[in-house]
């Protein structure tokens, strides 16, 4: 695996701190006029989720890690193992529910989805920006109502909840935004 | 290929918007019309020297001349500041002198460095750094329409914010502030004075200076780079100021070390600091040496980081935001 050196650091790459894979965030280079520079680095723990900062000298090198990104699809679940399949290479692989973290309250069988490789095993699952699902639980809204102000919890088919305003119906279907957990707008199938 | 070409836009287009471009010109006529006003003199020297500095952490970026017809490769350096030059003027008899010039460090990128800046330096015979901080306050005031500036010892700061002694702390008593304030450093460093440096921008810099410049002054003697050391007080401390201004670091200055011996000493310590620490070694500049040893006038002196202060003065973020071209699409 590649090292890079501080000044080649860049967001999105994915590098091996502590021993775990880690993606940088930010990097901003501070340097005192007549002082020595250093790299204040800005990180996601891809095994623990924590953003973490660090500050390194310039030129210290970080060693890269093996991560990659690949588009694959949601097959099914068995209750103790989530099942996927790369769309590219068809090939198969399985998570252990606790690893899934939020990203499986907005799966449905044959979602899309990203799953993050690390070693060539998966790491983490990333459901896509919107999702479009059913509706299943909420209760009947106040007629007249308008989409400014208020809203209900609504439960989805995948059991997440968000809140939608109250003209939405139990089995509507409607679009969300998984990064914020927001409605979007009613969907059609 | 030509449709190519138009089609290629971030490729040809300034950084900076052509408003920005007009403020900045607005801005740098009123620097010059401060200085006319107080008669210091423009003065225009070379940015191409056979010399450079041989500070640890500030680098020159050389450059290759080679005569017509000859095969003689001669390595010149791009200033890091007019300093040197300056002050061969100073000896000279100059009397006070200004200048704004581009700068150039290497290595030095970020969202408020760029390796080529323009710098606005300049030496008032007679002025001690007191003095040439209250024409730095009335600059501020005039170009970026600052609030008058607050000055503070740099002892003093470092014990405000952090109870510990700037002069006199151990490196191990710096470190373990450091580890109190949990300051997340991968590696740790060698030297006392860049344990002050991550103590300063990790802890106080970020807190002062925000709503009106803050002067720091009398530095620790290890970084007393090119200011008078007053030995009277007790401890000693470097008769130099730097300014900061909203987090960003805007300028350094001196009351300027007149001993040529003792500056010969300093060269001499931040080549063997470098030998130390594996980086190149470069030559002395023997010309401002000569000059030093004709006499320079009891003086004040300073640098100030002109795309910053323009950053400030328009309340941008970015050093791109008011230069026509960044290094990186230069």
């Amino acid at each position: 695996m590649s090292v890079y050196t501080t000044n080649e650091i860049r967001g999105g790459m994915k590098v091996m701190i502590d021993n775990d894979p880690c993606v940088i965030l930010e990097n901003e280079f501070v340097k005192p006029g007549k002082g020595q520079a250093f790299n204040r680095i800005k990180y996601r723990n891809l095994k623990t989720g924590r953003v973490v900062e660090r500050t390194y000298k310039s030129g210290d090198s970080i060693p890269g890690a093996d991560v990659v990104d690949v588009e694959a699809q949601y097959l099914y679940s068995d209750g103790q193992h989530w099942h996927f399949m790369t769309k590219e290479t068809f090939e198969q692989y399985v998570m252990d529910d606790k690893d899934l973290a939020e990203a499986k309250q907005w799966l449905k069988e044959q979602s899309d989805c990203v799953l993050t490789l690390f070693n060539g095993a998966p790491l983490a699952v990333v459901a896509p920006n919107f999702v479009i699902l059913k509706i299943i639980e909420t209760d009947p809204g106040v007629r007249g109502d308008t989409s400014g102000g208020g809203g209900k919890p609504a439960k989805l088919e995948t059991g997440a909840v968000v809140r939608v305003p109250l003209f939405v119906q139990e089995g509507e279907i409607i679009r969300v935004d998984t990064r914020t957990g927001t409605y979007v707008a009613r969907a059609k199938e | 290929m030509l449709l190519e070409r138009k089609n290629n836009l971030a490729a040809w287009q300034p950084t900076a918007t052509l408003e920005r471009l007009q403020q900045r010109a607005t801005l740098l006529a009123k620097i010059r019309a401060f200085f006319a006003a107080r008669n210091v003199l423009e003065v225009e020297t070379p940015v191409l020297s056979h010399a450079t500095v041989t500070d640890p952490h500030v680098v020159g970026i050389p450059a290759i001349f080679k005569a017509f017809g000859s095969t003689e490769e001669k390595i010149l350096y791009l200033q890091t500041s007019p300093e040197y030059a300056m002050k061969r003027l100073l000896a000279a008899g100059s009397g006070p002198i200004y200048q704004m010039n581009k700068a150039f460090r290497q290595g030095e990128v970020g969202k408020i460095h760029n390796p080529e800046f323009t710098m606005l330096e300049w030496y008032r015979p007679g002025f001690d750094h007191h003095a040439l901080m209250d024409e730095m306050d009335a600059l501020l005031q005039c170009v970026a329409t600052a609030a008058p500036a607050e000055r503070v010892r740099y002892a003093d700061i470092y014990q405000q914010y952090l109870g510990v002694n700037a002069h006199t702390a151990t490196t191990d008593q710096l470190v373990e502030v450091a580890r109190e304030k949990n300051i997340p450093l991968h590696e740790s460093l060698s030297d006392r004075d860049a344990w002050l440096d991550v103590l300063w921008t990790h802890c106080i810099e970020p807190k002062v200076g925000q709503e009106r410049p803050l002067f720091l002054y009398d530095f620790p003697v290890t970084q007393a780079a090119l200011a008078k050391i007053r030995h009277t007080e007790n401890p000693p401390v470097a008769s130099r100021f730097e300014v900061y201004f909203k987090g960003v670091e805007l300028a350094n200055g001196f009351h300027e070390l007149q001993d040529a011996d003792e500056q010969a000493r300093r060269f001499a310590k931040d080549l063997l600091y470098r030998k130390k620490h594996q980086l190149p070694e470069f030559s002395v500049d023997e010309r401002f040496l000569a000059a030093l040893a004709h006499g320079i006038p009891d003086c004040a002196g300073v640098a100030l980081g002109v795309d910053r202060l323009i950053m400030l003065a328009l309340s941008c973020q970015k050093i791109s935001e008011v230069v026509s071209f960044t290094f990186e699409n230069a």
